[in-house]
Protein backbone atom coordinates (compact mmCIF):
# COMPACT_ATOMS: atom_id res chain seq x y z
CA UNK A 1 0.00 0.00 0.00
CA UNK A 2 1.83 2.73 -1.06
CA UNK A 3 1.47 6.47 1.38
CA UNK A 4 0.05 9.34 0.24
CA UNK A 5 2.07 11.29 -2.20
CA UNK A 6 1.75 15.05 -2.57
CA UNK A 7 -1.75 15.39 -4.79
CA UNK A 8 -1.25 17.10 -8.15
CA UNK A 9 -4.01 18.29 -10.39
CA UNK A 10 -2.75 16.36 -13.45
CA UNK A 11 -2.89 12.91 -14.14
CA UNK A 12 0.05 11.08 -14.11
CA UNK A 13 3.03 11.30 -16.53
CA UNK A 14 4.36 7.71 -16.10
CA UNK A 15 1.61 4.75 -15.28
CA UNK A 16 3.06 1.30 -14.83
CA UNK A 17 0.54 -1.17 -14.52
CA UNK A 18 0.92 -4.87 -14.35
CA UNK A 19 4.63 -5.29 -15.77
CA UNK A 20 5.81 -8.27 -16.26
CA UNK A 21 8.78 -8.94 -18.67
CA UNK A 22 10.18 -12.77 -19.13
CA UNK A 23 13.14 -13.60 -20.82
CA UNK A 24 12.90 -16.17 -23.22
CA UNK A 25 15.25 -19.37 -22.87
CA UNK A 26 18.30 -19.03 -24.73
CA UNK A 27 18.67 -22.60 -25.73
CA UNK A 28 15.76 -24.98 -26.50
CA UNK A 29 15.85 -26.92 -23.71
CA UNK A 30 16.91 -24.24 -21.08
CA UNK A 31 14.95 -21.92 -19.05
CA UNK A 32 13.08 -18.94 -19.61
CA UNK A 33 13.67 -16.51 -17.28
CA UNK A 34 11.18 -14.34 -15.17
CA UNK A 35 12.95 -11.06 -14.54
CA UNK A 36 9.96 -9.06 -13.60
CA UNK A 37 6.33 -10.68 -12.98
CA UNK A 38 4.17 -7.71 -11.66
CA UNK A 39 5.19 -4.01 -11.21
CA UNK A 40 2.60 -1.50 -10.54
CA UNK A 41 3.00 2.12 -9.58
CA UNK A 42 2.63 5.89 -11.11
CA UNK A 43 5.04 8.90 -11.46
CA UNK A 44 3.87 12.49 -11.06
CA UNK A 45 4.84 15.15 -13.74
CA UNK A 46 7.95 16.47 -11.64
CA UNK A 47 8.47 14.20 -9.21
CA UNK A 48 12.04 12.61 -8.15
CA UNK A 49 11.05 9.27 -7.88
CA UNK A 50 14.19 6.67 -6.70
CA UNK A 51 14.23 3.03 -7.39
CA UNK A 52 16.36 0.38 -4.99
CA UNK A 53 16.35 -3.19 -4.65
CA UNK A 54 18.47 -6.09 -4.34
CA UNK A 55 20.89 -6.80 -7.09
CA UNK A 56 19.65 -9.08 -10.08
CA UNK A 57 16.12 -7.32 -8.97
CA UNK A 58 15.48 -6.84 -12.23
CA UNK A 59 15.69 -2.68 -12.03
CA UNK A 60 17.67 -2.46 -15.36
CA UNK A 61 15.48 -4.43 -16.91
CA UNK A 62 11.98 -1.92 -15.86
CA UNK A 63 14.00 0.64 -16.76
CA UNK A 64 15.17 -0.51 -20.56
CA UNK A 65 11.47 -1.24 -20.52
CA UNK A 66 10.20 2.12 -19.37
CA UNK A 67 13.05 3.64 -22.01
CA UNK A 68 11.26 1.61 -24.65
CA UNK A 69 14.64 -0.03 -25.37
CA UNK A 70 13.09 -3.56 -24.56
CA UNK A 71 9.34 -4.74 -25.27
CA UNK A 72 7.41 -5.82 -21.92
CA UNK A 73 6.02 -9.59 -21.63
CA UNK A 74 2.85 -7.87 -20.63
CA UNK A 75 1.20 -5.60 -18.29
CA UNK A 76 0.81 -1.78 -19.31
CA UNK A 77 3.27 0.77 -20.02
CA UNK A 78 2.15 4.56 -20.52
CA UNK A 79 4.08 8.18 -20.77
CA UNK A 80 1.45 11.01 -20.78
CA UNK A 81 -1.21 8.94 -21.81
CA UNK A 82 0.31 7.18 -24.54
CA UNK A 83 1.43 3.79 -24.60
CA UNK A 84 5.20 3.05 -24.81
CA UNK A 85 6.58 0.91 -27.73
CA UNK A 86 9.54 2.51 -28.39
CA UNK A 87 12.16 4.95 -26.89
CA UNK A 88 9.78 7.97 -26.81
CA UNK A 89 10.68 11.33 -27.95
CA UNK A 90 10.05 12.86 -24.94
CA UNK A 91 12.26 10.91 -22.62
CA UNK A 92 16.36 10.97 -21.98
CA UNK A 93 18.71 8.14 -20.69
CA UNK A 94 21.87 8.76 -18.69
CA UNK A 95 23.56 5.36 -18.67
CA UNK A 96 25.39 3.96 -15.77
CA UNK A 97 28.39 3.33 -18.69
CA UNK A 98 29.37 6.74 -19.22
CA UNK A 99 32.71 5.41 -20.97
CA UNK A 100 30.80 3.46 -23.47
CA UNK A 101 27.89 5.59 -23.98
CA UNK A 102 29.87 8.63 -24.87
CA UNK A 103 31.52 9.18 -28.44
CA UNK A 104 34.84 8.90 -28.37
CA UNK A 105 35.55 9.93 -31.85
CA UNK A 106 33.46 13.23 -31.13
CA UNK A 107 34.24 16.30 -28.76
CA UNK A 108 31.93 16.90 -25.67
CA UNK A 109 29.92 19.20 -27.26
CA UNK A 110 29.50 17.23 -30.03
CA UNK A 111 28.52 14.78 -28.09
CA UNK A 112 25.85 17.22 -26.47
CA UNK A 113 24.80 17.81 -29.72
CA UNK A 114 24.44 15.13 -31.05
CA UNK A 115 20.68 13.86 -29.82
CA UNK A 116 19.63 17.51 -31.25
CA UNK A 117 20.92 17.47 -34.62
CA UNK A 118 19.19 14.20 -35.18
CA UNK A 119 16.00 16.24 -33.88
CA UNK A 120 16.50 18.86 -36.75
CA UNK A 121 17.70 21.73 -34.82
CA UNK A 122 19.64 24.55 -36.32
CA UNK A 123 22.78 24.89 -36.13
CA UNK A 124 22.56 28.10 -33.60
CA UNK A 125 20.63 26.44 -31.48
CA UNK A 126 22.11 23.60 -30.98
CA UNK A 127 25.01 25.35 -29.95
CA UNK A 128 23.21 27.63 -27.74
CA UNK A 129 21.82 24.64 -25.49
CA UNK A 130 24.78 22.55 -25.66
CA UNK A 131 27.10 25.72 -24.45
CA UNK A 132 23.58 26.41 -21.93
CA UNK A 133 24.02 22.84 -20.62
CA UNK A 134 27.44 22.08 -20.31
CA UNK A 135 27.75 25.79 -17.89
CA UNK A 136 24.90 23.96 -16.12
CA UNK A 137 26.66 20.54 -15.13
CA UNK A 138 29.96 23.02 -14.81
CA UNK A 139 31.43 21.85 -17.89
CA UNK A 140 31.84 25.31 -19.28
CA UNK A 141 35.34 24.93 -20.91
CA UNK A 142 35.18 21.05 -21.81
CA UNK A 143 33.15 21.81 -24.94
CA UNK A 144 36.58 21.27 -27.54
CA UNK A 145 37.68 18.46 -25.72
CA UNK A 146 37.31 14.79 -26.00
CA UNK A 147 35.64 12.41 -23.90
CA UNK A 148 38.08 9.99 -22.42
CA UNK A 149 40.00 13.68 -21.74
CA UNK A 150 38.34 13.35 -18.76
CA UNK A 151 37.42 12.35 -15.76
CA UNK A 152 35.01 9.98 -15.25
CA UNK A 153 32.71 11.93 -12.96
CA UNK A 154 33.23 14.67 -15.42
CA UNK A 155 32.53 12.44 -18.36
CA UNK A 156 29.16 11.37 -16.46
CA UNK A 157 28.54 14.93 -16.57
CA UNK A 158 28.67 15.49 -20.32
CA UNK A 159 26.07 12.25 -20.43
CA UNK A 160 23.77 14.50 -18.00
CA UNK A 161 24.64 17.86 -20.10
CA UNK A 162 23.54 15.65 -23.51
CA UNK A 163 20.41 14.29 -21.83
CA UNK A 164 19.94 18.11 -20.09
CA UNK A 165 20.27 19.84 -23.49
CA UNK A 166 17.76 17.66 -24.95
CA UNK A 167 15.28 18.90 -22.89
CA UNK A 168 13.01 15.68 -21.91
CA UNK A 169 9.81 15.51 -20.21
CA UNK A 170 11.61 12.28 -18.61
CA UNK A 171 14.72 11.44 -17.15
CA UNK A 172 16.06 8.33 -16.28
CA UNK A 173 19.39 7.81 -14.61
CA UNK A 174 20.22 3.73 -14.50
CA UNK A 175 22.74 3.63 -11.71
CA UNK A 176 24.72 6.64 -13.05
CA UNK A 177 27.08 6.91 -10.28
CA UNK A 178 27.71 3.33 -9.47
CA UNK A 179 30.66 3.92 -11.54
CA UNK A 180 32.31 7.16 -9.88
CA UNK A 181 34.09 7.93 -6.40
CA UNK A 182 32.47 8.70 -3.10
CA UNK A 183 33.33 12.52 -3.60
CA UNK A 184 32.32 13.11 -6.97
CA UNK A 185 29.12 10.79 -6.21
CA UNK A 186 28.66 13.48 -3.83
CA UNK A 187 28.65 16.11 -5.84
CA UNK A 188 26.75 15.00 -8.80
CA UNK A 189 24.10 14.01 -6.67
CA UNK A 190 23.64 17.47 -5.73
CA UNK A 191 23.95 18.38 -9.41
CA UNK A 192 20.96 16.48 -10.34
CA UNK A 193 18.73 17.93 -7.56
CA UNK A 194 20.09 21.19 -9.07
CA UNK A 195 18.78 20.55 -12.25
CA UNK A 196 15.79 18.55 -11.21
CA UNK A 197 14.55 21.77 -9.36
CA UNK A 198 15.92 24.53 -12.34
CA UNK A 199 13.76 22.15 -15.15
CA UNK A 200 11.03 20.65 -13.61
CA UNK A 201 11.84 17.53 -15.28
CA UNK A 202 10.28 14.17 -13.66
CA UNK A 203 13.45 11.79 -12.99
CA UNK A 204 13.59 7.84 -12.08
CA UNK A 205 16.08 7.28 -10.43
CA UNK A 206 17.85 3.77 -10.11
CA UNK A 207 20.08 3.17 -7.70
CA UNK A 208 21.86 0.61 -5.19
CA UNK A 209 22.84 2.88 -2.76
CA UNK A 210 20.23 2.96 -0.24
CA UNK A 211 21.48 6.51 1.33
CA UNK A 212 21.49 8.17 -2.16
CA UNK A 213 17.88 6.77 -2.81
CA UNK A 214 16.63 8.68 0.33
CA UNK A 215 18.78 11.78 -0.04
CA UNK A 216 17.61 12.10 -3.67
CA UNK A 217 14.21 11.17 -3.72
CA UNK A 218 10.62 12.42 -3.22
CA UNK A 219 9.68 8.96 -3.15
CA UNK A 220 11.71 5.63 -2.82
CA UNK A 221 10.58 2.28 -4.56
CA UNK A 222 12.07 -0.91 -3.17
CA UNK A 223 11.44 -3.65 -5.33
CA UNK A 224 11.44 -7.35 -4.72
CA UNK A 225 13.96 -9.99 -5.71
CA UNK A 226 13.51 -11.62 -8.85
CA UNK A 227 10.39 -12.68 -9.80
CA UNK A 228 9.84 -8.45 -9.00
CA UNK A 229 7.23 -7.25 -7.50
CA UNK A 230 7.01 -3.80 -5.63
CA UNK A 231 8.31 -4.54 -2.06
CA UNK A 232 7.50 -0.89 -0.64
CA UNK A 233 6.94 2.34 -1.48
CA UNK A 234 7.70 5.03 0.71
CA UNK A 235 7.51 8.91 0.81
CA UNK A 236 10.53 10.39 1.85
CA UNK A 237 9.26 13.64 4.05
CA UNK A 238 12.49 15.31 4.37
CA UNK A 239 13.11 19.26 3.82
CA UNK A 240 13.00 20.30 0.25
CA UNK A 241 15.91 21.75 0.53
CA UNK A 242 18.91 19.29 1.00
CA UNK A 243 22.48 19.23 1.94
CA UNK A 244 25.19 16.39 2.17
CA UNK A 245 26.33 17.33 5.57
CA UNK A 246 22.92 18.10 7.66
CA UNK A 247 20.34 16.01 5.68
CA UNK A 248 22.61 13.05 5.89
CA UNK A 249 22.81 13.46 9.97
CA UNK A 250 18.92 14.25 10.44
CA UNK A 251 17.35 12.06 12.40
CA UNK A 252 14.54 11.06 10.26
CA UNK A 253 16.97 10.82 7.33
CA UNK A 254 18.46 7.84 9.54
CA UNK A 255 14.87 6.53 10.43
CA UNK A 256 13.65 6.19 6.58
CA UNK A 257 17.36 4.69 5.97
CA UNK A 258 16.46 2.34 8.42
CA UNK A 259 13.62 1.80 7.02
CA UNK A 260 14.41 1.26 3.45
CA UNK A 261 17.55 -0.99 4.37
CA UNK A 262 15.00 -3.84 6.21
CA UNK A 263 12.88 -3.92 3.54
CA UNK A 264 15.98 -4.61 1.29
CA UNK A 265 16.94 -7.57 3.54
CA UNK A 266 13.26 -8.48 3.25
CA UNK A 267 13.17 -8.37 -0.06
CA UNK A 268 15.94 -10.36 -0.35
CA UNK A 269 14.22 -13.33 0.87
CA UNK A 270 11.38 -12.34 -0.53
CA UNK A 271 10.40 -12.54 -4.31
CA UNK A 272 7.09 -12.40 -6.15
CA UNK A 273 6.04 -15.96 -5.29
CA UNK A 274 6.62 -15.30 -0.99
CA UNK A 275 5.82 -11.79 -1.04
CA UNK A 276 3.21 -10.39 1.78
CA UNK A 277 1.62 -7.58 1.52
CA UNK A 278 -0.14 -7.29 4.62
CA UNK A 279 3.52 -7.15 6.03
CA UNK A 280 4.49 -3.88 5.19
CA UNK A 281 4.87 -1.45 7.94
CA UNK A 282 4.17 2.39 7.54
CA UNK A 283 6.84 4.39 8.86
CA UNK B 1 69.13 15.07 -32.12
CA UNK B 2 66.10 13.24 -31.83
CA UNK B 3 65.96 13.95 -35.84
CA UNK B 4 69.56 12.50 -36.30
CA UNK B 5 68.45 9.34 -34.40
CA UNK B 6 65.59 8.82 -36.44
CA UNK B 7 67.30 9.88 -39.35
CA UNK B 8 70.32 6.94 -38.40
CA UNK B 9 67.48 4.48 -37.37
CA UNK B 10 66.22 5.03 -41.08
CA UNK B 11 69.13 4.59 -43.03
CA UNK B 12 71.42 2.72 -41.07
CA UNK B 13 70.10 -0.95 -42.10
CA UNK B 14 69.73 -0.57 -45.31
CA UNK B 15 72.70 1.47 -45.81
CA UNK B 16 74.89 -1.95 -44.64
CA UNK B 17 73.03 -3.88 -46.64
CA UNK B 18 73.90 -1.95 -49.77
CA UNK B 19 77.81 -1.94 -48.72
CA UNK B 20 77.49 -5.24 -48.69
CA UNK B 21 75.89 -5.79 -52.10
CA UNK B 22 78.91 -3.45 -53.55
CA UNK B 23 81.05 -5.60 -51.77
CA UNK B 24 80.32 -8.77 -53.40
CA UNK B 25 79.21 -7.50 -56.91
CA UNK B 26 83.18 -6.59 -56.88
CA UNK B 27 84.58 -9.72 -54.89
CA UNK B 28 82.39 -12.00 -57.22
CA UNK B 29 81.35 -10.51 -60.58
CA UNK B 30 77.46 -12.21 -61.62
CA UNK B 31 76.05 -10.93 -65.07
CA UNK B 32 72.54 -11.18 -62.97
CA UNK B 33 73.49 -8.86 -60.16
CA UNK B 34 74.42 -5.26 -61.46
CA UNK B 35 76.80 -3.17 -59.01
CA UNK B 36 74.63 -0.38 -56.79
CA UNK B 37 75.93 2.50 -58.90
CA UNK B 38 75.03 0.60 -62.21
CA UNK B 39 71.60 0.07 -61.12
CA UNK B 40 71.44 3.67 -59.73
CA UNK B 41 72.37 4.64 -63.47
CA UNK B 42 69.78 2.00 -65.39
CA UNK B 43 66.83 3.37 -62.75
CA UNK B 44 67.73 7.33 -63.63
CA UNK B 45 68.19 6.29 -67.43
CA UNK B 46 65.37 3.88 -67.95
CA UNK B 47 62.65 5.42 -65.76
CA UNK B 48 63.05 8.82 -66.54
CA UNK B 49 62.28 8.78 -69.85
CA UNK B 50 58.82 9.08 -71.92
CA UNK B 51 58.45 5.27 -70.38
CA UNK B 52 57.53 7.24 -67.42
CA UNK B 53 54.55 8.69 -69.03
CA UNK B 54 54.17 5.77 -71.60
CA UNK B 55 54.16 2.87 -68.38
CA UNK B 56 54.42 4.02 -65.22
CA UNK B 57 52.04 6.99 -64.76
CA UNK B 58 49.30 4.66 -66.62
CA UNK B 59 50.09 1.82 -64.00
CA UNK B 60 49.84 3.82 -61.12
CA UNK B 61 46.63 5.24 -62.12
CA UNK B 62 44.95 1.79 -62.40
CA UNK B 63 46.73 1.12 -59.06
CA UNK B 64 45.09 4.09 -57.58
CA UNK B 65 41.12 3.61 -59.52
CA UNK B 66 41.76 -0.54 -58.05
CA UNK B 67 42.52 1.03 -54.59
CA UNK B 68 39.70 3.55 -54.34
CA UNK B 69 37.56 0.86 -56.15
CA UNK B 70 38.01 -1.60 -53.43
CA UNK B 71 37.85 0.66 -50.45
CA UNK B 72 34.76 2.38 -51.45
CA UNK B 73 32.94 -1.43 -52.49
CA UNK B 74 34.45 -2.91 -49.59
CA UNK B 75 33.52 -0.47 -46.91
CA UNK B 76 29.63 0.05 -48.49
CA UNK B 77 28.97 -3.31 -48.99
CA UNK B 78 30.75 -4.31 -45.31
CA UNK B 79 27.85 -1.74 -44.03
CA UNK B 80 25.46 -3.35 -45.80
CA UNK B 81 26.27 -7.11 -45.09
CA UNK B 82 27.35 -6.27 -41.27
CA UNK B 83 23.89 -4.73 -40.34
CA UNK B 84 21.52 -7.43 -41.88
CA UNK B 85 22.01 -10.64 -40.03
CA UNK B 86 19.70 -12.36 -42.89
CA UNK B 87 22.10 -10.95 -45.51
CA UNK B 88 25.49 -11.64 -44.06
CA UNK B 89 23.70 -15.56 -43.59
CA UNK B 90 22.80 -15.65 -47.78
CA UNK B 91 26.01 -14.14 -48.58
CA UNK B 92 28.28 -15.36 -46.40
CA UNK B 93 28.86 -19.13 -48.58
CA UNK B 94 29.24 -17.27 -51.74
CA UNK B 95 31.04 -14.49 -50.46
CA UNK B 96 33.92 -17.33 -48.61
CA UNK B 97 33.59 -19.16 -52.66
CA UNK B 98 34.70 -16.08 -54.71
CA UNK B 99 37.07 -14.63 -52.05
CA UNK B 100 39.08 -18.10 -52.65
CA UNK B 101 39.51 -18.12 -56.58
CA UNK B 102 43.28 -16.82 -56.22
CA UNK B 103 42.77 -13.29 -58.84
CA UNK B 104 45.42 -14.26 -61.50
CA UNK B 105 43.25 -17.39 -62.53
CA UNK B 106 40.68 -14.92 -62.99
CA UNK B 107 42.28 -13.44 -65.95
CA UNK B 108 42.23 -15.14 -68.73
CA UNK B 109 38.29 -15.18 -68.58
CA UNK B 110 37.71 -11.78 -67.49
CA UNK B 111 40.03 -11.47 -70.54
CA UNK B 112 37.38 -12.65 -72.56
CA UNK B 113 34.02 -10.99 -71.40
CA UNK B 114 35.91 -7.48 -70.66
CA UNK B 115 38.79 -7.25 -73.78
CA UNK B 116 42.19 -6.46 -73.14
CA UNK B 117 42.30 -2.54 -71.04
CA UNK B 118 42.62 -0.83 -68.31
CA UNK B 119 38.89 -1.31 -66.95
CA UNK B 120 39.38 -4.96 -67.06
CA UNK B 121 42.64 -4.66 -65.35
CA UNK B 122 41.25 -2.26 -62.62
CA UNK B 123 37.97 -5.04 -62.14
CA UNK B 124 41.38 -7.66 -61.41
CA UNK B 125 42.72 -5.07 -58.51
CA UNK B 126 39.19 -4.54 -57.31
CA UNK B 127 38.25 -8.30 -57.37
CA UNK B 128 41.79 -9.43 -55.21
CA UNK B 129 41.56 -6.75 -52.97
CA UNK B 130 38.79 -5.98 -51.98
CA UNK B 131 38.05 -8.77 -49.38
CA UNK B 132 40.37 -7.28 -46.50
CA UNK B 133 38.64 -3.98 -46.91
CA UNK B 134 34.81 -5.95 -46.88
CA UNK B 135 35.43 -8.34 -44.02
CA UNK B 136 36.80 -6.10 -41.82
CA UNK B 137 33.68 -3.72 -42.09
CA UNK B 138 31.82 -6.58 -42.25
CA UNK B 139 33.31 -7.02 -38.12
CA UNK B 140 34.15 -3.71 -37.12
CA UNK B 141 30.08 -2.65 -38.22
CA UNK B 142 29.18 -5.95 -35.72
CA UNK B 143 31.39 -4.97 -32.79
CA UNK B 144 29.53 -1.86 -32.80
CA UNK B 145 29.24 -1.44 -29.11
CA UNK B 146 26.28 -2.45 -27.87
CA UNK B 147 25.82 1.10 -24.96
CA UNK B 148 26.46 2.76 -27.66
CA UNK B 149 23.69 1.73 -30.15
CA UNK B 150 21.25 1.88 -27.14
CA UNK B 151 22.32 5.36 -26.46
CA UNK B 152 21.44 6.14 -29.98
CA UNK B 153 18.28 4.46 -29.88
CA UNK B 154 17.27 6.51 -26.54
CA UNK B 155 17.86 9.74 -28.09
CA UNK B 156 16.09 8.46 -31.48
CA UNK B 157 18.72 8.95 -33.56
CA UNK B 158 17.70 8.76 -37.47
CA UNK B 159 19.19 5.87 -39.45
CA UNK B 160 21.77 8.16 -41.79
CA UNK B 161 22.65 9.82 -38.62
CA UNK B 162 23.94 6.09 -36.57
CA UNK B 163 25.24 5.49 -39.71
CA UNK B 164 27.35 8.61 -40.18
CA UNK B 165 28.35 9.33 -36.49
CA UNK B 166 28.09 6.18 -34.68
CA UNK B 167 28.44 2.69 -37.13
CA UNK B 168 31.10 4.46 -39.55
CA UNK B 169 33.58 5.79 -36.93
CA UNK B 170 33.54 3.13 -34.47
CA UNK B 171 34.30 0.95 -37.12
CA UNK B 172 36.70 3.22 -38.38
CA UNK B 173 40.19 1.43 -36.91
CA UNK B 174 38.81 -1.90 -38.36
CA UNK B 175 38.57 -0.67 -41.76
CA UNK B 176 41.63 0.88 -41.82
CA UNK B 177 43.35 -2.26 -40.85
CA UNK B 178 42.00 -3.62 -43.54
CA UNK B 179 42.93 -1.11 -46.15
CA UNK B 180 46.27 -1.62 -45.34
CA UNK B 181 46.42 -4.99 -46.46
CA UNK B 182 44.39 -4.68 -49.37
CA UNK B 183 47.21 -1.99 -50.86
CA UNK B 184 49.65 -4.55 -50.62
CA UNK B 185 47.53 -7.10 -52.29
CA UNK B 186 46.58 -4.11 -55.22
CA UNK B 187 49.87 -3.51 -56.13
CA UNK B 188 50.46 -6.87 -56.55
CA UNK B 189 47.17 -7.30 -58.83
CA UNK B 190 48.48 -4.34 -60.77
CA UNK B 191 51.82 -6.04 -62.03
CA UNK B 192 49.95 -9.06 -62.93
CA UNK B 193 47.28 -8.04 -64.40
CA UNK B 194 50.28 -6.30 -66.91
CA UNK B 195 51.84 -9.93 -67.06
CA UNK B 196 49.69 -11.31 -69.99
CA UNK B 197 48.44 -9.97 -73.01
CA UNK B 198 49.14 -6.07 -72.79
CA UNK B 199 51.81 -4.18 -74.71
CA UNK B 200 52.09 -1.08 -72.13
CA UNK B 201 52.24 -0.77 -68.17
CA UNK B 202 54.77 -1.13 -65.38
CA UNK B 203 54.62 -5.17 -64.91
CA UNK B 204 54.49 -5.53 -68.64
CA UNK B 205 57.89 -3.53 -68.67
CA UNK B 206 59.91 -5.43 -66.18
CA UNK B 207 58.82 -8.59 -67.55
CA UNK B 208 59.98 -7.13 -71.04
CA UNK B 209 63.15 -6.40 -69.66
CA UNK B 210 63.67 -10.03 -67.69
CA UNK B 211 62.31 -11.60 -70.90
CA UNK B 212 65.23 -9.68 -73.01
CA UNK B 213 68.28 -10.23 -70.40
CA UNK B 214 68.08 -6.51 -69.85
CA UNK B 215 68.97 -7.61 -66.17
CA UNK B 216 70.01 -4.20 -64.93
CA UNK B 217 66.58 -2.97 -66.44
CA UNK B 218 64.59 -5.22 -64.62
CA UNK B 219 65.97 -4.68 -60.76
CA UNK B 220 65.57 -1.12 -61.57
CA UNK B 221 61.66 -2.31 -62.29
CA UNK B 222 61.69 -4.22 -59.37
CA UNK B 223 63.04 -1.21 -57.15
CA UNK B 224 60.85 1.33 -58.58
CA UNK B 225 58.28 -1.29 -57.34
CA UNK B 226 59.48 -1.33 -54.00
CA UNK B 227 59.38 2.34 -54.08
CA UNK B 228 55.89 2.59 -55.31
CA UNK B 229 54.81 0.25 -52.09
CA UNK B 230 57.05 2.95 -50.25
CA UNK B 231 55.00 5.41 -51.16
CA UNK B 232 52.16 3.78 -50.88
CA UNK B 233 52.67 2.99 -47.23
CA UNK B 234 53.83 6.34 -46.23
CA UNK B 235 50.08 8.01 -48.11
CA UNK B 236 48.68 5.28 -45.66
CA UNK B 237 50.02 5.80 -42.87
CA UNK B 238 49.35 9.91 -42.98
CA UNK B 239 45.80 9.35 -43.54
CA UNK B 240 45.24 6.84 -40.76
CA UNK B 241 47.27 8.84 -38.22
CA UNK B 242 44.89 11.99 -39.52
CA UNK B 243 41.16 10.11 -39.50
CA UNK B 244 42.40 7.88 -36.33
CA UNK B 245 43.44 10.50 -34.13
CA UNK B 246 40.70 10.53 -31.83
CA UNK B 247 41.28 6.69 -31.42
CA UNK B 248 45.46 6.94 -30.73
CA UNK B 249 44.87 9.37 -28.32
CA UNK B 250 41.99 7.01 -27.03
CA UNK B 251 44.19 4.46 -26.77
CA UNK B 252 47.21 6.54 -25.30
CA UNK B 253 44.60 7.06 -22.19
CA UNK B 254 43.88 3.92 -21.80
CA UNK B 255 47.78 2.70 -21.62
CA UNK B 256 48.75 4.99 -18.94
CA UNK B 257 45.83 4.31 -16.60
Amino acid sequence: MSLDTTPTASSPVLVVEGLRKVYPAPTPGGEAVEAIRDLTFTIEQGQLVCIVGPSGAGKTTLLKCIAGLLPPTGGKLELEGKRISGPPRTMAVVFQEYGRSLFPWMSVQANVELPLKSAGLSKAERHTRSTEALEAVGLADAGSKYPWQLSGGMQQRVAIARAVAYRPQILLMDEPFAAVDAQTRADLEDLVRKLWKELGVTVLFVTHDIDESVYLGQRVIVLSNRPTVVQDDVTIDLPDERDQLTTRSDARFTELRHHIYAEIQRAKGNTGDTNDASQRRAV
Amino acid sequence: MKLLKSFLYLVSLPAILVLLWWISTIVNPNFYVPTPAELVGTFVDTWFSDRFWRDVLPSIGRLFLGVIGSIVFGVVFGILIGSFRTLRRLLEPLLEFFRAIPPPVMLPLLMIVMGVNWRMQVFVIIFGSVWPVLLNTVEGVRATDEVQRETSRSYRLTRTDRLRYLILPAAAPQIMAGVRQSLSIALILMVISELWYTSSGLGFTIVQFQRNFAIPEMWSGILLLGLIGLGLAVIFRYAERYILRWYHGLREVQRES
